[in-house]
């Protein structure tokens, strides 16, 4: 896949993953990876990346006597997924503009 | 491996990136392993799930931009006592000219390079403007004044055709090579500086 379209779509799954309630690390990768796996590292540099975009804030708590971080989306944040899913709706148009009638020739 | 030894191996090959982005990752894999056991994993088991420290070190430094990693490299630990600056400032004379003339030559190397891939494209066009101008040129002259020269210009035209297909494909690869090079130059260039906790 392009790189630059990964990039894009990283950012919009790690959003979408605390679009409901805020979430930490672990249980960020927990529900992603039914449709994307990642790695810590990977996660981090993303978690990094949305936070200086301020399309996230991050705060920390303490859990269990340890300290834990929790990432919660921003308005930004959701204008960013609403605009993913418009500018989806465009591909998926396209995508069946250049699929159109394949089946015919197969 | 247990989480402590898991941690200051991968503090040790971190030892490149600037302190406080080098904890806030450590951190950040601490609570990984820490929620993992949790949920009922051994300690030993929630390490492993994380990979091992190479893989990981080496994934950290590829995302870590080569300025964050040459600015850390660059922050003097110790302060300078006054005649070791008296002896750095009486020598830049020698290291300071030594050290320009190597990067001078570094980068004329590599300028080198860029320059053949340029001057292979150049030879490209040029074959192709040879062959339009031969086939149309040829065309012309052979059907107004002279058949065979104005033939064996379109001849010319077209060797200058199939010539320039082979030199397409010679130029897409070096093109990509130098690619290549450059991103494994960078990420070497990093690699080395990250090396180990010397700075």
């Amino acid at each position: 896949m392009d790189a630059q379209l990964k990039r894009g779509l990283l950012d919009v799954c790690v959003l979408a993953a605390i679009k409901n309630e805020e979430s930490y690390g672990y249980q960020i990768l927990k529900d992603m990876k039914p449709y994307m796996e990642m790695s810590e590292s990977t996660l981090y540099t993303i978690l990094k990346r949305l936070e200086s975009a301020s399309l996230l804030t991050v705060r920390s708590a303490e859990h269990n006597g340890r300290l834990r971080k929790y990432y919660r989306i921003t308005a930004a944040g959701r204008a960013r997924l609403a605009e993913f899913k418009a500018e989806w709706r465009e591909v998926t148009s396209i995508y069946q503009f250049v699929t159109k009638g394949d089946e015919h020739h197969e | 491996m247990n989480k402590s030894v898991f941690l200051s191996m991968l503090r040790e090959k971190l030892s490149g990136l600037p302190e406080e982005d080098r904890n806030e990752r450590l951190a950040f894999f601490s609570e990984s392993i820490d929620d993992r056991v949790e949920e009922g994993l051994s300690e030993e088991e929630a390490v492993a799930a994380l990979g091992t420290v190479e893989e990981i070190a080496t994934q950290v430094i590829a995302d870590t931009p080569l300025v964050t990693i040459v600015r850390k490299k660059l922050t003097p630990k110790k302060r300078l006592r006054g005649w070791e600056i008296l002896l750095l400032v009486l020598g830049s004379p020698v290291w300071l000219s030594l050290g320009v003339a190597l990067a001078a030559v570094a980068l004329s190397l590599y300028a080198t390079l860029f320059a053949v891939i340029v001057s292979l494209w150049a030879v490209f066009v040029s074959l192709l403007g040879g062959a339009l101008g031969g086939v149309l040129g040829g065309a012309t002259v052979a059907l107004s004044q002279e058949m065979l020269p104005g033939l064996a210009l379109v001849g010319a035209g077209v060797l200058a055709a199939g010539l320039s297909v082979f030199v397409f494909f010679g130029c897409k690869a070096a093109t990509r090579g130098i690619c290549a090079l450059t991103k494994t130059i960078g990420f070497k260039t990093k690699r080395s500086l990250t090396r180990k906790g010397e700075a």
